[in-house]
């Protein structure tokens, strides 16, 4: 069904000032339109991409704004970390505004790590290609026949102009160009460089986690990213990432002990996350060795806390890699947890048993035929390869 | 509030039983439509509704009621809905910007050992408050049996909270809301893992919740597996503690979750398969 016309310039989960009542009368300048997102078609909730289309896909369309994306990490935290950085590359893309928090490598690190975008279809410095498109009006875009392709593209040509589409293409084996990223605010949060205070409560927050809520409270209260924050400026999204949390050296002993002592305060953060982004304009992706959490029902309160969750298991090292029916792919994703947030029923995917492949230039996520002729086949060709 | 439902409880917004408390709970799936259901039921049945939304937004919970009919805006605008907005109040705790805005019933979050009983005040003041009220307006709006609804109690344990911290002050919220004030109480339970693991603190609640309840809905996923059309299926338990001793009457049934409401049906009378 169409989602209710009120609500889909609307931006939501979010908190509306205070003096106004939840629902406005459908007003067309009070349309936002942040660059790299676009409203869901369920429920007109505000999309960002993830950086990888065919996680979109799986999630519902994208991340809606204001929420969490826990991604169980795999054994080695290649894929996970790898995710990571296609969600901040993303955000670079896009204009968003990056966060990261480590507690092990360096924020800058992974920021240098970012895979470069993939723009061969826009023209970046080549004015050859400015012909074609002024061939055609930019307001009549409807009549673009033949250069269909390049009908969303604005006229002034520039680096990263393609930021009107959602989702884009990364070549892993390139890294971005430091004037793209540095042309991306970013804030960073290395736990090394934060001295720990002395809580005064008997709160189950650790130190480490209270420090990260409040430079994150800050960063959103100083930059604007609230939803009450006066429209004068421009609204923009700040991507949040923070990666491995519950890990040792975020002075959490959950993956360390099979009863650890601070057992609640990677979930009491998780609830201060979700708390601090309800009310703003902005996404988060979580990294958790869940592997190393012994106690699966605090993995299931984890995850409850956090609305969307993904887990990947990749098969490096395991007996698996050698399997023909696993001959295609490096591991399984299984998706934990969708969200239904303002609307009754969740976009859960159709088929469970999900496996992702890291090429070159796309990370993607196919369902794991598992029908005996494909499996058949596979061995018959596996085998007949040793003769 | 889903039209099927009110037939297998035997229940309409004009006629339903008052001292009831009601528990609603899932494993390894996800009973939230259930509260939605009974927010707006109880809103429609004009009584005067306490909800703890400890888990999600105001406007999340909203936008829903909304689609089920129900405006939770002007319920609060009218008196009606008392709304505890779990998630707002716990950013005053957990990162403090100045000294005082913090309201009372969150001072769990700052030191869990105490417990809830400052929570348990702020439901027991803001319900009989609706008593001063209704006799204030004096004729003007009949407003029926106080009603407290909590979504979810287990987030509680994830904070920090015991579970006999939980099982005391549900105790003596039935008490107030139940027994005294002759109101309803529904309460939302998750828990996770298999039932034949190891006592852990979610499934206690869950034990001692289903002693103390009148009538318990849990829901699950199917036995067989997942399926796109069906979601689960949600057994229905009343517990009669009055006449003679007490007498258990078990039902089941499956579900499916669309967008303006759920549909409930016999095992195995899904549209799909038939």
């Amino acid at each position: 069904m169409a989602a209710p016309v009120n609500s889909v310039g609307k931006p939501s989960p979010e908190r509306l000032p205070l003096n106004t009542t939840s629902f406005q009368k459908k007003t067309r300048s009070k349309l936002i339109s942040i660059p790299g997102t676009r409203p869901s078609v369920q429920n007109g909730q505000l999309l960002v991409s993830t950086g990888v289309t065919s996680l979109d896909y799986l999630l519902g369309g994208g991340l809606a704004v204001g929420t969490v994306l826990l991604v169980e990490e795999d054994r080695y935290d290649s894929y996970s970390r790898m995710i990571l950085k296609y969600f901040l590359s993303e955000g670079v893309v896009c204009r968003h505004e990056l966060f990261v928090a480590t507690a092990q490598d360096d924020p800058d690190d992974i920021l240098q790590e970012l895979p470069a975008p993939i723009l061969d279809d826009v023209a970046i410095h080549k004015p050859l290609e400015q012909p074609l498109l002024s061939c055609e009006p930019s307001n009549s875009l409807d009549a673009m026949k033949i250069a269909w392709r390049y009908q969303n593209l604005p006229k002034v040509q520039s680096a990263l102009a393609s930021s009107s589409r959602f989702g884009h293409y990364y070549d892993v084996s390139k890294t971005m160009e430091p004037e793209i990223r540095q042309a991306a605010k970013c804030h960073r949060f290395y736990l090394p460089e934060h001295p720990t205070l002395s809580s005064p409560t008997h709160s189950p927050v650790l130190e480490s986690y209270s420090a990260l809520l409040k430079s994150l409270q800050d960063i959103i209260h100083k930059e604007g990213f609230d939803v009450a924050a006066p429209m004068s400026r421009p609204r923009n999204i700040l991507r949040i990432g923070l990666h491995s949390l519950g890990s040792a050296l975020w002075g959490d002993d959950l993956t360390c002990h099979d009863n650890p002592a601070h057992r609640h305060a990677l979930t009491t953060f998780l609830y201060g996350l979700r708390a601090l982004l309800r009310s703003s304009l902005a996404v988060a992706v979580v990294t958790v060795s869940s592997h190393l959490i012994q106690d699966r029902a605090l993995m299931g309160s984890i995850t409850r806390l956090c609305d969307n969750a993904i887990a990947l298991e990749s098969f490096k090292g395991s007996e698996r890699e050698t399997n023909p029916l696993y001959k295609d792919y490096h591991g399984l994703l299984h998706v934990r947890q969708v969200p239904h947030l303002n609307c009754l029923a969740s976009q859960l995917p159709d088929h469970k048993d999900l496996a992702f492949k890291l090429k070159r230039k796309q990370f993607t996520i196919e369902v794991l035929l598992d029908s005996p002729l494909t499996t058949w086949t596979r061995c018959v060709q596996s085998i007949s390869s040793c003769w | 509030m889903y039209v099927e439902l009110n037939s297998i409880l035997n229940s309409t917004p004009d006629t339903f039983t008052q001292g009831e408390f009601i528990l609603v709970s899932d494993r390894r799936s996800d009973a939230s439509f259930l509260i939605h259901h009974f927010l707006s039921f109880y809103l429609r049945a004009r009584c005067r509704v306490c909800f703890l939304g400890l888990v999600q937004s105001f406007s999340h919970y909203s936008a829903v009621s909304q689609r089920l009919g129900v405006s939770l805006t002007q319920a609060k605008e009218k008196g009606q809905l008392i709304f505890f907005e779990g998630l707002k109040e716990s950013l005053s705790v957990l990162v403090p910007r100045d000294a005082n805005g913090a309201s009372p019933a969150i001072n769990f979050l700052r030191d869990p050992s105490v417990g809830l009983r400052s929570l348990y005040e702020f439901v027991r003041s803001s319900l009989s408050s609706f008593n001063s009220r209704e006799k204030a307006a004096d004729g003007a709006e009949e407003w029926g049996p106080p009603v407290l609804l909590v979504d979810d109690l287990s987030v509680l344990l994830s904070l920090g909270v015991s579970v006999g911290a939980a099982l005391d002050f549900s105790h003596y919220c039935s008490a107030t809301v139940c027994s005294q004030l002759q109101g309803n109480m529904v309460m939302l339970v998750r828990c996770d893992g298999e039932e034949e693991e190891e006592d852990e603190g979610s499934d206690r609640l869950l034990k001692g919740l289903t002693h103390q309840c009148s009538l318990s809905l849990h829901v699950e996923g199917l036995p067989t597996g997942y399926c796109r059309d069906i979601h689960g299926q949600v057994e229905v338990c009343w517990r009669k503690r009055r006449g003679e001793g007490l007498h258990t009457q078990k039902k089941l049934f499956q579900y499916k979750v669309h967008d303006k409401g759920a549909s409930f049906f016999a095992r195995g009378t899904s549209s799909t398969v038939l």
